[in-house]
């Protein structure tokens, strides 16, 4: 039951990602969300064998730690400036999240489940979370917000994986572990090098390619 | 011998960065390019008899496309050292490397026989691609690396998500770790339908992005715009062909569950798709490598759509990832020294490309003949078996539709390309110092030699990988 929980709450944070407009709180929102996919890994499994605990630690750590301080690092050397007007408003972001998540459970309930598998609210977390990064990813100017879309879109997938992660360990962990160091590493090295380029990480900017 | 296709390329990258900086450094590339090829043939004539548990293994499909890519990186490889030779400015230790790495994560992808460790190599693949794209080091490539990184790795993650979801259909089924893909394509049957199909369309769009299939493109004109031309061939022709076979992968686990119509519908409606979107940006586009980039989006909705249509065209399509592969360097390359010698790829800076640069420009005029499908060269070949497919299978609105669209980006492409060949250059044109030389032309002569060759006659054991090849893909080994 606990679980339900934890996810309800990894929902409702999404809520809060969309409608917030500060490029800070969005990346907290995104390290408490991907410290609550730590314990859940923890609560699905009764005992904790060293692969299990290896995997919830090095979750906590980078989704939780090491990216939010590289994107709060990024934030921080940046000149402050008034943070651009997302291409979709606050209101309309939070209704059309509110739609995706009634999407995600109609979507789920087609999808049939393991008997007596844990939580049923898994797939339509899942599904929401993904949904909830897209938008982030295209409606969101500045590079750091995408980038905290992105990490959202990815904190979906991870929680689909939970389903597998007791059957399937090997298949889940080295595709859930790799997609986090490598690709965020190197995204934060475009940041950087966009910063320096531009004196700005407004993507907005980035549009001199075009048809 | 599978893992020394692997391993081939990662060494002959280390020794790259562990050598000093300077010209030699180049000179490996041709070197370890030509030993993967050799390889690459010897493992086809020999392996399709190992083990069938064991994780890396080449089969004909994967076979046919390492070998299509291996040697498209042959032809690059050569023309690298000429080509970096110009470019002294820059230092060509991570170039060579991610060259090298790219090759070593293809051959990672075409042998792998686990859906986890092929979504690996692909992600790795994305990652080392990433610095040829920022070659340049100007804020233009900084924007298209930036977008493609974006945007592939967002596709990457809806990949990973397919996988799991066929993982999880694999699970219901009552199979366990590990789950190979041929124990998947024989247990297919048993798992749940919804699970299979929703997966299929998150790979499709997943590995669709990588490929480029319209409208998760994005990415393509962007950096095929601002990359050199060699790395516009790497990608247009390797990186594609890889996600490509990903895709086809999956696919035929879909075929085995006796579901391969429904995926079959969403291909040929994103081949259509992505041919259409090409076409309207194919006209009166103005810059020469952007619009190798919309034929590049058009080519891999033919090799979808060819998919989707079934039966003769498949093994069509994959033919196809040859024609294309080898005419895309030709496009590319000769692009790239017809830019270098004008200095701009802006359609209105470029004219008389022919009387200028005799041999680039032949080939570029040769390549655009080819690359629109017309008789004797490779693509026509293929494009025209796909159309009787089509046609002969009843398919008679996607047929001419298919017809058609490949009659207006005929007549979109040509429009743009015959005035930068054709007349005399501009007087005011810039002329850099750059002249066509043996290094920087004769890959390209070979490559369209190639294409001209497999128009003509296909060899008896290309013709049996490819019907292997294809029955693979329809999930029937």
């Amino acid at each position: 039951m606990s679980t339900n929980l934890l996810l309800a709450a990894i929902m409702l944070i999404n809520f809060m990602l969309v409608a917030s407009s500060r490029v800070n709180k969005c990346i907290q929102l995104a390290a408490i969300q991907g410290i609550l996919l730590a314990l859940i890994l923890l609560l699905m499994h009764d005992h904790w064998p060293v692969h299990v605990l290896l995997m919830a630690l090095s979750t906590a750590a980078i989704k939780g730690l090491v990216i939010p301080g590289m994107l709060h690092k990024a934030q921080d050397r940046m000149k402050p400036q008034r943070e651009p007007e997302p291409y979709v408003g606050y209101t309309t972001s939070l209704v059309m999240a509110a739609a995706g998540t009634g999407l995600a459970f109609i979507l789920a309930r087609r999808l049939p489940l393991q008997a007596g598998s844990l939580g049923t609210l898994f797939v339509p977390a899942s599904i929401m979370a993904l949904f909830t990064g897209f938008l982030l990813l295209t409606t969101r100017k500045r590079a750091l917000l995408q980038v905290v879309g992105y990490l959202v879109l990815e904190n979906g997938v991870y929680l689909f994986s939970l389903l597998l992660v007791k059957e399937m360990p090997l298949l889940v962990e080295t595709g859930v572990l790799l997609d986090l160091v490598v690709g965020i590493f190197v995204m934060g090295i475009v940041i950087n090098h966009i910063q320096t380029a531009f004196d700005s990480q407004d993507t907005h900017r980035l549009a001199h390619l075009k048809d | 011998m599978n893992i020394a296709l692997i391993n081939l390329p990662l060494l002959a990258a280390a020794i790259v960065w562990f050598m000093k900086p300077g010209m030699h450094r180049a000179k490996v590339l041709p070197v370890a390019a030509s030993a993967h090829l050799v390889l690459v043939v010897i493992a086809l004539t020999h392996s399709f008899h190992l083990k069938p548990d064991a994780w890396f293994r080449l089969d004909p499909l994967g076979g046919w496309i390492l070998l299509v890519v291996s040697t498209l990186f042959t032809i690059c490889a050569f023309y690298a050292p000429s080509y970096l030779a110009l470019r002294t400015e820059r230092d060509f230790g991570i170039f060579g490397v991610a060259m090298l790495s790219f090759l070593g994560m293809a051959s990672l992808v075409a042998t792998s026989r686990h859906p986890g460790v092929l979504w690996v190599g692909m992600e790795a693949m994305t990652l080392t691609t990433t610095p040829l794209l920022y070659y340049n080091h100007n804020k233009r490539s900084l924007e298209a690396t930036w977008k493609y990184l974006l945007i592939c790795s967002v596709g990457m993650a809806l990949a990973l998500l397919g996988t799991f979801f066929v993982a999880y259909a694999a699970q219901l089924g009552g199979l366990g770790e590990p789950i190979y893909i041929d124990r998947l394509v024989q247990h297919a049957a048993s798992m749940p339908a919804p699970w299979l199909k929703a997966g299929f369309v998150l790979l499709l769009v997943g590995y669709g992005t990588k490929m480029g299939l319209a409208p998760m493109h994005t990415w393509k004109p962007d950096a095929y715009g601002e990359t050199p031309g060699i790395v516009g061939t790497i990608l247009a022709g390797g990186v594609t062909s890889m996600a490509f076979l990903s895709l086809m992968r999956m696919f035929s686990i879909l075929c085995a569950a006796g579901l391969g119509d429904f995926g079959r519908e969403l291909m040929v409606a994103m081949g259509l798709l992505s041919m259409a979107w090409a076409f309207v940006f194919m006209i009166r586009q103005g810059d020469l490598r952007r619009l190798l980039a919309y034929s590049s989006v058009e080519h891999m909705g033919i090799l979808v759509f060819g998919v989707g249509i079934g039966g003769k065209a498949t093994l069509f399509a994959l033919f196809h990832v040859a024609a294309n592969a080898l005419i895309k360097s030709v496009l590319f390359l000769g692009s790239g020294n017809i830019v270098r010698s004008f200095s701009s790829k802006s359609l209105a800076d470029v004219t008389g490309a022919i009387r200028r640069l005799p041999v680039s420009g032949w080939c570029f005029l040769l390549g655009f003949v080819a690359v629109v499908g017309s008789p004797p060269f490779a693509p026509f070949t293929s494009i025209f078996g796909i159309a009787s497919a089509a046609l002969g299978g009843g398919r008679i609105l996607v047929g001419t539709a298919f017809l058609v669209l490949l009659g207006g980006i005929f007549v979109a492409m040509g429009s743009v390309v015959l005035p930068v060949l054709q007349g005399t250059p501009n007087p005011a044109a810039v002329r850099t110092h750059y002249e066509d030389t043996f290094g920087l032309t004769a890959p390209l002569v070979g490559a369209l030699v190639l294409a001209l060759a497999l128009g003509l006659w296909l060899p008896g054991p290309l013709m049996t990988l490819l019907s292997k090849a294809a029955l693979l893909v329809e999930g029937r080994p």
